[in-house]
């Protein structure tokens, strides 16, 4: 200990004697591991490093899933990154157990956040203070296969609008052998990728109900809309036959496989949708119900700063946070990931409103929800289970229904008590 | 190695190092070698054993400090369904898995025993799935029980037109699914140590059981088993352990869903995980590893009793 203080005596004293020179501050930055945006960061680190030479930036990057491990036992070790990036979600988390650092309201001024910014952005918020600042934002929409369309004599340039048009296109698209194996899919069915959002945010308000109090602290859907949105959900697969849980092991790979004429799936997935050679493709906002109500859920990851960030680390991590959230940031993060810019300046521009894969996903941002989790994992595991209730015990869905609320209660209780 | 330096710096040369006889020399130095493992290896496997059971009875998160709670997490695990059916889950992996796989590499063992004709060939391919990673084969597996048009089980099915099976998307089929793919995983290394245990017998016992007119059943049971008993208490042992500690294959062929359709293959350890390492709820983790401890300590003391040599 004693030695240490030592050295940082020394250490300080050495960087006293070298002021004149230029410091080279190393700062870390952690995001997930995901091609397009390591890709994407690489890019503004580069440009970031060309305008502040004297500042390093160091990207380490580790899988989804074990990456708010890393970033917890990294806190407990007292070695947390500068800057990282974290899903709106995980914010309680992240926040109570002192990860991270509020942003000063210096170099981050709240009104001009909140005028610059979509209003989402304020699920970073907590007390007085934000905890970070989103580069790109992501919503859901419908995207299909035009080749399948045609096939089944449907109308690419006319996807579906409402649910009625969904199911009957569904119904149109699916193909089954005959021993009534589903071959190909109508519309992908998948729990564990996007579908629970649907289900939570979009369906349950559709058919009537609201999925959670304003505050998110208690779960509604069990009282009115979670009931029939779920019967409309498992039916495609048991009614209409024209979706099926597993098929092609995710909703993703069915559709990138040709296999599916049409899944939901979020802004995250452009890059990697953009890469498919075999088969043209659309996007259309979600469906509207009948009365022609929409929703959609919106959600993002933002970038913060580590608690551990002191002095002129923390002055470099404040600069580097700036940059990777101004627009022209936002413009690189929507070219090569395509998720689209979080400030509406960058994200409501012509050219962006004009494209017909981007302004689906735009126009939702303007009605889109953003679920407040508490355990994003554990919520998406009640929807899962509560799904494969009635699709393989047969359940009642208003039972299944039931059970999952009282199930996400719980879950949410038991984090705010 | 320290004491022994210790001992020969503390004493002037020549005085109390050279008064031991070399019996008591080497016994020192034995000790001083076997200190260092010994301290590394209490260091590295005791110390945290002990300390699982410190944090079993905290409530402790990682980022905030530990609270003592007491026996609040075992309370909860009493009264969580969610524990209850992983107990049930592994327990099944336990008592279907072990004896099958022992059944089936002891049949195997038996047969390729007398196998003359490419007989390292096939030991070599009973023995490849053992060498090779366990995740790797998981997404292999994962791959076949697949359902149609990419799954190779239902593709063949769905050729002779039988309704295709769910498998690993089932509530009751994928429990057994899994179970197949780990048997059938470990089942070359069981067939190697049979193999083994079978060549140690001595010849000249099957030589004189024929000559008694003993028949290829009585010598089985009258011989080969009872001299394999060592080899069987063993494996018996070492697969038992295996399969209450069943964890790859699980997470790694139901990783959209982990632990199967409504944690219908969840194992204990992969509850152990989630709890730690997603829910970041440590005391309640450690809490279900002292029960796995609890259980893997039992089982193996019972295994040991019942097959001791009497």
């Amino acid at each position: 200990m004693r030695n240490r203080f030592m050295l940082a005596g020394l250490a300080a004293g050495i960087s006293l004697l070298t002021l004149g020179a230029a410091q080279a501050v190393e700062i870390e930055y952690w995001q997930y591991a995901y091609d397009t945006r390591v890709a994407a960061m690489d890019q503004l680190i580069a440009n970031f490093e060309a305008a502040n030479p004297d500042i390093t930036v160091k990207q380490t990057t580790f899988p989804y899933d074990d990456y708010q491990t890393r970033v917890i036992a990294a806190k407990a070790a007292g070695q947390g990154p500068d800057v990282l990036q974290l899903f709106y979600g995980w914010l309680d988390k992240f926040q109570s157990g002192g990860v991270l650092q509020p942003l000063s309201t210096t170099a981050f001024p709240h009104d001009q956040i909140e005028a610059d910014f979509f209003p989402i952005v304020t699920a970073m918020k907590r007390g007085d203070d934000y905890y970070g600042l989103p580069t790109a934002v992501r919503s859901l929409a419908l995207f299909y296969n035009k080749k399948l369309f045609e096939e089944a004599g449907l109308d690419p340039a006319k996807p579906p609008q409402t649910l009625d048009e969904l199911v009957a296109a569904a119904v149109a698209t699916a193909k089954h052998d005959d021993a009534g194996n589903l071959i190909s899919e109508g519309i992908t069915l998948d729990m564990a990728g996007q579908d629970h959002q649907w289900w939570r945010e979009v369906l349950t308000r559709q058919f009537g109900g609201v999925p959670y109090s304003d505050d998110y602290r208690t779960v509604t859907y069990g009282e009115k809309g979670g009931v029939e949105a779920l019967k409309f959900y498992t039916d495609l697969q048991t009614e209409q036959k024209v979706g099926q849980t597993g098929f092609m092991d995710e909703g993703q790979a069915a559709f990138r496989g040709g296999m599916a004429a049409m899944t939901i799936d979020g802004t995250f997935r452009l890059g990697s949708f953009r890469t498919i050679d075999q088969f043209e493709w659309g996007v259309t906002e979600l469906p509207a119900n009948a009365d022609g109500l929409r929703s959609n859920y919106a959600s993002y990851f933002a970038n913060g700063i580590g608690s551990s960030a002191q002095g002129e680390e923390l002055a470099a991590a404040e600069k580097f946070l700036a940059y990777v959230s101004s627009p022209e940031a936002m413009q690189i993060w929507l070219e090569v990931v395509g998720e689209l810019p979080a400030r509406k300046e960058a994200a409501l521009t012509d050219t962006n409103l004009a494209d017909p894969v981007l302004a689906p996903f735009l126009k939702a941002l303007d009605y889109a929800q953003t679920t407040q989790f508490v355990d994003e994992a554990g919520q998406r595991q009640v929807a899962i289970d509560m799904a494969n209730r009635v699709l393989l015990e047969g359940q009642s869905p208003a039972d299944s229904v039931a059970e999952a609320a009282a199930a996400e209660q719980a879950i949410i209780d038991d984090a705010t008590k | 190695m320290t004491q022994g330096a210790t001992l020969s710096d503390a004493a002037p040369k020549g005085r109390v190092w050279d008064r031991f006889p070399i019996r008591t020399k080497r016994v020192i130095w034995a000790w001083a070698f076997l200190a260092l493992p010994i301290i590394f290896y209490g260091w590295i496997r005791f110390y945290p054993t002990f300390q699982a059971f410190w944090i079993s009875f905290t409530d402790w998160d990682i980022l905030k400090p530990a609270q003592f709670v007491g026996l609040e997490n075992y309370d909860k695990l009493i009264h969580d369904p969610a524990f209850w059916k992983v107990f049930r889950n592994t327990f099944t992996y336990l008592i279907i898995g072990a004896p099958v796989s022992l059944v089936v590499a002891f049949a195997v063992a038996y047969y390729l025993d007398r196998v003359r004709f490419m007989h390292g060939f096939i030991r070599a391919l009973y023995f490849l799935p053992f060498l090779t990673t366990a995740a790797a084969l998981a997404w292999v597996w994962r791959w076949i029980y697949q359902p149609v048009p990419i799954g190779l089980i239902n593709g063949l099915l769905a050729q002779f037109g039988i309704p295709q099976q769910a498998f690993l998307k089932s509530t009751t089929q994928a429990l057994p699914a899994i179970m197949v793919t780990a048997i059938w995983a470990g089942l070359g290394f069981q067939v190697i140590i049979f193999l083994a245990g079978l060549r140690a017998i001595p010849q000249t016992f099957y030589e004189a059981a024929r000559i008694d007119g003993l028949g290829e059943g009585a010598i089985l049971r009258k011989i080969t088993l009872p001299l394999l008993k060592p080899t069987t208490v063993f494996l018996v042992v070492f697969s038992s352990i295996g399969f209450l500690r069943i964890f790859d294959q699980v997470y790694n062929m139901t990783s959209n869903d982990p632990g199967g359709p409504l944690g219908s293959t969840k194992p204990i350890v992969l509850m152990i995980y989630q709890t730690a390492f997603s829910s970041f709820d440590m005391g309640y983790a450690a809490a279900q590893t002292v029960v796995l401890f609890t259980i893997l300590l039992i089982v193996s003391l019972l295994q040991l009793w019942v097959l001791r040599s009497r």
